[in-house]
Formats: C-alpha cells, structure tokens, sequence
C-alpha cells in the first residue's frame, strides 16, 4: 500500500521526516514495556503454580539433637500419610547452613546454635490440602511444628508483580497515545501544507477517501520504517539487560530470559504501531476533509 | 425572467455572494444553460468572472439564492454527492492549478485516476491528449520546467481529459499565442460537438467575436445576457438552445423602486 504512487508530495514535508524516529523511539520504549510486562506475568504465573505446590513445615528445636530426630520422624510420619502430599523431604543440616551463611557469614552458624528442622513438602499437582488442619494436626502429635504454605508473602509478591504489570501496560497505553497524537499533529500540518494540492483533487472529483488513503499509506510506512528501527535497538538492550539479570541472579530470582513466545510478540510492535498510524491518520483527514466544502 | 426546465446543465437563481460582511461581489444572478451550448462569460478585470466560475464549480457556496447541477439542487446536495457531480465537471483554472511534484502526464492523468481508469488507458489517452496540445516531447516533464503557455495547455488538457459534461475555463488562452488560442478554441468547439457545455470566461472581446458564441457579460457582479436577438443567436454549432437571462440592473432599479 506505502509503494503505491501518491499525488501529493506527502515524503517531503520537514514534519513527516520526523515521525519514523519518532516512532522509532516509542516502539524503542514499548519494546522494554512490554518485555518486562510478559517476563513479569511468566514469572508470576511461574511462582504461583510452582510455590503454590510446596508446603515449608518447622520443627522447633529440642534440647537433644535423638529428641529432634524422634519429633522429625514423627512429623515426617503424619506428613507422608496426609491426603495430597506427594512428598516430605527433611533439609539436612548442611544445606540448612548454607542457607543461614548469607546472613551469618562463612562458619557463622554453628553446631552450638539451635537451629529449627525444616521439612520440604511437596503437594501432589491440583491437590486442594489445608494447611491449617495439617498445622492442627502436627502441632497436636509434635508440639513446636509451624507450617508456611508461602501464600502470605508469595501473595504480597505477585501483587506487587501485578501493579508492576499493570503500570507497564498504562505506559504501552501512553505510548499507543503519544503516538496516535503525533500521528494526527504530522496528519494535520500535511493537511494544511497540500491544503491547495487537495482542494485541485477535490474540485477535480476526488473523494475524502481517495486523499485519506495517500496519508494513511504514507502513514504505515513510516510507522513500519519507525517501528523496524525501533525494534533494532530495543533487542540489543533486552539481551544486554538478560545478560545481565541472569549474572545477577545467583538463584534468587528465576530464569527471566525471553522465550520465542515473547521475541514474537515483540515482533509484532511494529506492525501494531504502523496499524496505529495508519488508522489515526485515516480518520485525521476523513474528519478535517469533512468540515472542507 | 428565468429560463425553465430541470435538463439544464447550469441553473442560477437570484444568487448573490459576498465575502464575510463585505458588499456582494455577485448580486442577482440569475441564467440557465442549455446542455451543449456554449457561451463566453466577458468582463472586465474584478468583475466576478472567476466568482461566478467557482460558483459554478463549487469551490464556493452562494450566500443566497439556487444554484443547480446537472439538475440537482445545489443546497439539498450532500457534500458526499459532490465528487460524482466534480467528475462531469473539467476546469481550466487560471493560475492553472497544476500539481507541481507531478509531470505532465501525471497532471493530465489525475481525473482519470480519481475516476479509477486503468492505468494502460491512462496511458494512451493522456499521450494523445499531451500531443494534440503540442507537449508530445514534455510528457515527463514538471510544470515548473514549463513555460505559462505550456503550463496553461497542461491545464486544458487535465480539464478536457474525462471528457466533462460541463467545462468552464477561466482566461483559458491569457498565455499562448493567437495561433495557438484559435487552436485550444478548436478543442472546445470539438468537445462542445460531442455534447459538452461550455462556458469561457475571457476578457478577450476579439477572440469571442471570432467565433460568435453568445455571450454573458459580468460587470461589477452584475450579470447581463445582452440583447433578445444576442440571445436568439445562442444557437451553438451542435444545435443546442442557449439561453441566459439576468435581471438587469435598470430592471432592479426599477423593482427596487417599487
């Protein structure tokens, strides 16, 4: 459609050289919007099915470590036989140390410290177990047994992850409009610029929609163009920021590099820009043409 | 006195016109044309020829009275129905109006375009038309390279090219040579043959002499259809009955008075 010849020189007006950069740099911004949006959404969806799955039961410490053994196996015991539990696996020491090092330094915690038996549970998939009546019934046979289902703070995460998101869509939103609005401005200052060439097309028995067609092509070409080169830059910065997320990570956080699913989506912000484009600076000059005789 | 019939081409009612809160530039206008007449609209420079031309090719819109296309009332007209009427219409403007990022052929191709023509029949009817008007070898060519009379025949070429029900040209011949005005007038006379209405706004007396079509004379907003017998001799070469009628001013005067 952008190759079709056009009676009016819309490539040469100084605004219209404008526009692909400057829809180069929306499409540049929308870009990291939305990669973060889509990495937020996997990651959350990513903690809530795999956190959602695993129960963290606490043994409070006893004043010998055969009595910790007796209330661990006790536990171990209820756990194993409780509808919907695939699995109960006891932390070992070492690993229980490794986990305190980060806060207590190297050699900080040490055989002298009475420290809690924790215990991994692992729910079998779809299994709807309370957690309460477990806690009830492991605080009644081994008193000083705590269960953390994680939903207190893995609920506070995904919130936090679900504000994080929808800010990422209110800024595609804005960006959709900045551009729309910088679509209309170039429209309109192309309106008034040809202004004499399109009165000779009216007169010469052209329709609204014979002219609305050369700048709503001229439009998606810019916008593809803008949007090509967009794209170009943003992909460099995604890798650089996943080069680097995933060196910092150091097993805090999971895999946040993109998928094919997400490079496809961030494919398709071009198209979707130039669609904008195109359609905003169609009804621009259906709308000012309709108040011209 | 009016002239009736809904078949007339052009139809003006007691149209007048002013600019904002300006006198009237067109006062009372009032005349019908017949289709295939032909007429040249005469006056002085300022007198409202190229007013009452745009009028008639709906670039303005009068601020009273009727005006009818081809039969259709111009005020009951919606703006959507206005580019099928444009399309019977070809204008010779007379700043010429040319498209200047464009060539000549694509100048001259732009009704046919509009008109969704296929481009192989562009072609072959924009080449002949350039030729026949002498730019053969300026096909290519943008009217910036031209000169006013080239530019001028570009002009007439874009307006005769869709073969117009109605052309209305404006000092159609200001910038060519004699030879060459007689030779686009042939043009005109050809088309008006084929059944095209035609109206030529000049200021040029000899050359409408020349050819003795009836004439309508403007004279500061004023139109006046000159005499009964002018009129009778409105008899175009394709036999179509003209006719143009104005109140004129002593007949206003007189109306006024009473």
């Amino acid at each position: 459609m952008w190759a079709r010849r056009s009676d009016l020189p819309l490539d040469h007006d100084a605004p219209g050289r404008f526009l692909p950069w400057l829809i180069a740099f929306m499409v540049y911004l929308a870009a990291l919007a939305l990669a973060g949006m889509l990495l937020l959404d996997a990651m959350a969806a990513r903690w809530d099915t795999g956190m959602g799955d695993t129960l963290t039961v606490q043994i409070a410490p006893a004043d010998s470590p055969e009595k910790d053994a007796l209330r661990v196996r006790a536990t171990l015991g209820i756990l194993r036989s409780f509808p919907g539990v695939a699995r109960a696996q006891p932390i070992d020491e070492g690993r229980l140390m490794d986990l305190l090092e980060p806060w207590l330094g190297p050699g900080g915690a040490t055989k002298d410290l009475p420290l809690p038996r924790l215990i991994d549970v692992e729910l079998k998939p779809g299994a709807q177990v309370d957690a309460a009546a477990l806690a009830k019934r492991l605080a009644a046979a081994v008193p000083g047994t705590a269960v953390d289902d994680h939903g207190v703070w893995l609920e506070r995460l995904i919130r936090l992850i679900r504000t994080v998101e929808a800010l990422a869509t209110a800024v595609l939103l804005l960006i959709g409009l900045a551009t729309a609005g910088t679509v209309v401005f170039t429209t309109r200052t192309g309106l008034s610029i040809h202004r004499e060439a399109i009165e000779v097309l009216h007169l010469i028995g052209a329709q609204d929609t014979y002219v609305a067609r050369q700048f709503a092509g001229r439009a998606l070409a810019m916008g593809l163009r803008g949007g090509v080169i967009g794209l170009v830059f943003a992909v460099p910065t995604l890798l650089g920021i996943g080069y680097l997320a995933t060196r910092m990570q150091a097993g805090l956080l999971p895999d946040v590099s993109l998928g094919p699913q997400h490079w496809a989506a961030l494919a398709g912000l071009p198209l979707v820009v130039a669609a904008i484009a195109m359609v905003t600076a169609r009804v621009t000059v259906m709308r000012t043409l309709a108040r011209m005789l | 006195m009016t002239t009736e019939g809904s078949d007339c081409v052009v139809r003006f009612e007691s149209v007048g016109l002013r600019y904002g809160l300006g006198p009237e530039v067109l006062q009372d206008i009032s005349f019908a044309l017949a289709p295939g007449s032909f007429h040249f609209l005469l006056g002085a420079s300022g007198a409202g020829k190229s007013t009452l031309l745009k009028l008639m090719y709906l670039a303005l819109k009068p601020t009273r009275g009727l005006i009818s296309l081809f039969g259709h009332n111009m005020a009951t007209t919606s703006r959507r129905q206005l580019p099928a009427l444009r399309r019977r219409i070809g204008v010779v403007f007379q700043d010429f109006r040319l498209l200047h990022h464009l060539s000549a052929f694509d100048n001259v191709a732009l009704p046919l375009r509009v008109a969704r023509v296929r481009e192989n029949e562009i072609r072959k009817h924009v080449v002949e038309l350039l030729t026949w008007v002498g730019l053969k070898d300026h096909v290519n060519i943008r009217p910036t390279i031209l000169s006013g009379g080239q530019q001028q025949r570009v002009a007439i070429a874009r307006a005769v090219i869709a073969r117009p029900k109605l052309l209305l040209a404006d000092e159609p011949t200001g910038n060519v040579d004699d030879r060459m005005a007689m030779r686009l007038m042939h043009l005109f006379e050809e088309l008006n043959k084929l059944g095209t209405t035609i109206v030529i706004a000049t200021h040029n007396e000899t050359l409408a002499g020349r050819l003795g079509h009836p004439r309508l004379r403007l004279d500061a907003g004023w139109l006046d259809a000159g005499t009964p017998d002018q009129q009778a001799a409105g008899k175009t070469a394709a036999g179509a009955f003209a006719a143009a009628t104005s109140k004129s001013r002593a007949e206003q005067s007189s109306e006024s008075a009473v």
